[in-house]
């Protein structure tokens, strides 16, 4: 706790529930961090994940070439995609935010207060900072679907960590929607579900950019208000072409 | 041969044909973001495979249904699916035995279910190639990260290559069907990754392009004769040495058990070439702590080793990439600064922490010390490395929450 070094990566932990789109999500943050220029990778949890039980997925962006592979065990940020994660300890890790690294920051997808005054307490002392942000609701008011709430927690990621901006975020979605890669076979058959719910492939994708593009710019304002700086140093590797196929 | 390493003509894919070299260091590449099982479909793609036989287990399921899909897409001669791991093995050694280039993958319960097979492919000297995502044996029961069945694969005869990340799976592939397929050599090469780690994390990885293609597999290298009724391994199988049929015939059988194993050892020239070194050293060269890791666990303790340098602690990474032919000579000289050797590993039982001891056995004085160790599934946090290191050097822990 006394010497920990300038931070030269952030490591995310996104605990969720299977179905949420953590680990699509997971893909995406990285797949955006690396078209704007930082070294990054994504996992999921590698396990037996289904429906409505723990799933969590992970990313790592930094500024260096990341070796390090597995969960994340020390994160910097925690992504909660819902709130069964803290009200019914559908985590991990006990409590959620175990392993927290000083002055990290917590985003939670709800609408009302979730923490306990001794839980402030102990992220405080470390400067942790909560936001509780209302994803699921945004996803709905933005893209008619509660399936979104993924989008609206990349917006909120980066809004929040200021270290990707909106073009590499687009890219990054983009880059999942046009086929490029899936995160798994049973996300493919939910695709091609999603497609006939919004009719076109293109309108998917323009609702999930709104979305994500909605929570960018909420987080990024309130990060601003709490005086957090971005929370990486910038690029080392600025993009010129477009993600590969 | 043509210029810039393209021999003439196409594979039976239509791709140019060009040489290893040209493929493995010369070729222009661009990056990609996928994950490993990803990379092994774009491995495979260019290795000009004649056939491939598959059969589901996580972690290597996706690698496997993706290069059912290069069949599709009329990159492999043959694929189909097997009836269970150990029939994929006989099969696969019946293509090889055909005269087939070929690969599989398998992972965890699979390998321990083909595995009397994987002695018998050395023996009959088959080079097929096996890409095993190593996860956790019924070790109890695991289906995640755990390297365990790497140490039950040691002594099986074949060539063991261990992946540290998705471009070095990558390259190995490629780089493993030119070895195991030299004349001299002509053993089994299995290339080994961490499952779950590799197979399921996305990472860039530079890739040349996808229209050239390795030379396809010319069977008459081989050092035996193709299903040959008289000559081993054809001779072995319809009439078994060890039925003493012959005085000739049983030494025969008998000098082959060696001759497996010299196979192996005269792989080194080769497997130092295209791997460009059986070790990889990360780090600083003059420091007194080394850690010994190979695959994901050498990942892990280069990650340790930046926070001990944060902390003013000079440490460096010898990773083994080869663990058959196993680096003696290269691991001695890595090490000679070394007070402690620190050997990080994903299994219960330390096989590369015997490795290392056998082989500095009265020729090293550091100590080594086996630590940490994760089994079942469990993550292996840098951290952890990092505070083992340092108690063992008697310091005190400063971040570690």
């Amino acid at each position: 706790m006394i010497s920990q070094p300038a931070r030269k990566r952030l490591n995310i932990r996104m605990p969720a529930l299977g179905g949420q789109g953590a680990v699509t999500a997971a893909h995406i943050i990285a797949t955006a961090a690396d078209y704007e220029g930082y070294y990054a990778v994504s996992n999921p949890f590698f396990g037996a994940e289904k429906r409505m039980a723990p799933a969590e997925s992970y990313a790592r962006i930094g500024i260096e070439p990341i070796y390090d592979r597995g969960e994340v065990v020390y994160p910097d940020i925690i992504m909660v995609f819902h709130h069964h994660v803290i009200t019914m300890g559908k985590s991990y890790t006990m409590p959620f935010y175990s392993g927290i690294k000083r002055d990290g920051i917590i985003i939670i997808n709800t609408d009302e207060e979730l923490l306990k005054p001794e839980d402030y307490k102990k992220l405080e002392s470390i400067n942790v900072k909560v936001l509780n942000f209302p994803a699921t609701k945004i996803a709905i008011d933005i893209a008619g679907t509660e399936l979104s709430t993924n989008m609206a927690m990349i917006g909120v990621l980066f809004g929040a960590t200021q270290i990707v901006g909106l073009p590499a975020i687009e890219e990054g979605i983009k880059s999942r929607f046009m086929k490029k890669f899936v995160a798994s076979g049973g996300t493919a058959s939910l695709d091609s579900a999603l497609e006939r719910k919004f009719k076109k492939k293109l309108e998917l994708i323009e609702k999930n950019l709104n979305t994500a593009r909605e929570a960018f710019n909420m987080a990024l304002e309130w990060a601003k208000e709490n005086g957090i700086s971005p929370m990486l140093p910038p690029a080392p590797m600025k993009k010129q072409e477009p993600v590969q196929a | 041969m043509g210029n810039n390493g393209v021999y003439q003509g196409v594979n039976k894919s239509g791709q140019k044909i060009v040489s290893p070299d040209y493929m493995l260091f010369e070729a222009p590449r661009e990056k990609v973001f996928m994950t490993g099982s990803e990379a092994v479909k774009e491995a495979v793609k260019r290795a000009s495979v004649d056939a491939s036989v598959s059969y589901p287990i996580t972690p290597q399921s996706e690698a496997a249904h993706l290069i059912g899909e290069l069949w599709v897409e009329g990159y492999v001669g043959v694929y189909f699916r097997g009836e269970s791991e150990f029939g994929v093995m006989s099969e696969v050694a019946g293509c090889s035995m055909a005269g087939a280039r070929v690969i599989t993958t398998t992972s965890g319960p699979g390998t321990l279910r083909a595995m009397e097979n994987f002695p018998m492919w050395a023996g009959s000297r088959l080079p097929i190639q096996l890409v095993l995502m190593a996860r956790g044996v019924n070790s109890p029961l695991s289906i995640q990260p755990d390297n365990l069945e790497i140490s039950f694969l040691l002594d099986t005869g074949c060539m063991i290559w261990h992946a540290e990340n998705a471009q070095e799976l990558f390259d190995m592939i490629l780089a493993g069907f030119v070895v195991a397929e030299k004349t001299d050599v002509h053993v089994p090469i299995i290339t080994a990754i961490d499952g779950f780690f590799i197979s399921h994390t996305r990472e860039s990885i530079m890739i040349p392009p996808e229209d050239i293609a390795l030379p396809p597999y010319n069977p008459y290298v081989s050092p035996t004769p193709i299903i040959d009724a008289e000559i081993a391994p054809g001779r072995y199988i319809k009439d078994p040495f060890v039925m003493k049929s012959n005085y000739i015939s049983y030494a025969t059988h008998a000098s082959w058990q060696w001759e497996v194993r010299a196979a192996i050892e005269r792989s080194r020239p080769y497997a130092k070439h295209y791997l460009r070194g059986l070790i990889e050293e990360f780090g600083d060269s003059e420091a007194e702590l080394v850690f010994i890791a190979s695959g994901t666990a050498a990942s892990q303790a280069k990650e340790a080793t930046r926070m001990l340098l944060d902390e003013g602690i000079k440490a460096k990474v010898v990773k083994v990439k080869s663990i058959r032919p196993f680096p003696h000579q290269e691991l001695l000289e890595a090490t000679k600064t070394a007070k402690y050797i620190i050997v990080p590993e994903f299994n219960v039982v330390g096989w590369l922490e015997r490795e290392v001891r056998a082989s500095f056995y009265g020729k090293s004085n550091a100590t080594i010390i086996g630590t940490p160790r994760v089994a079942g599934g469990m993550t292996m946090p840098p951290e952890i490395i990092y505070r083992d290191a340092l108690k063992i050097l008697g310091k005190e822990v400063s971040y570690v929450l």
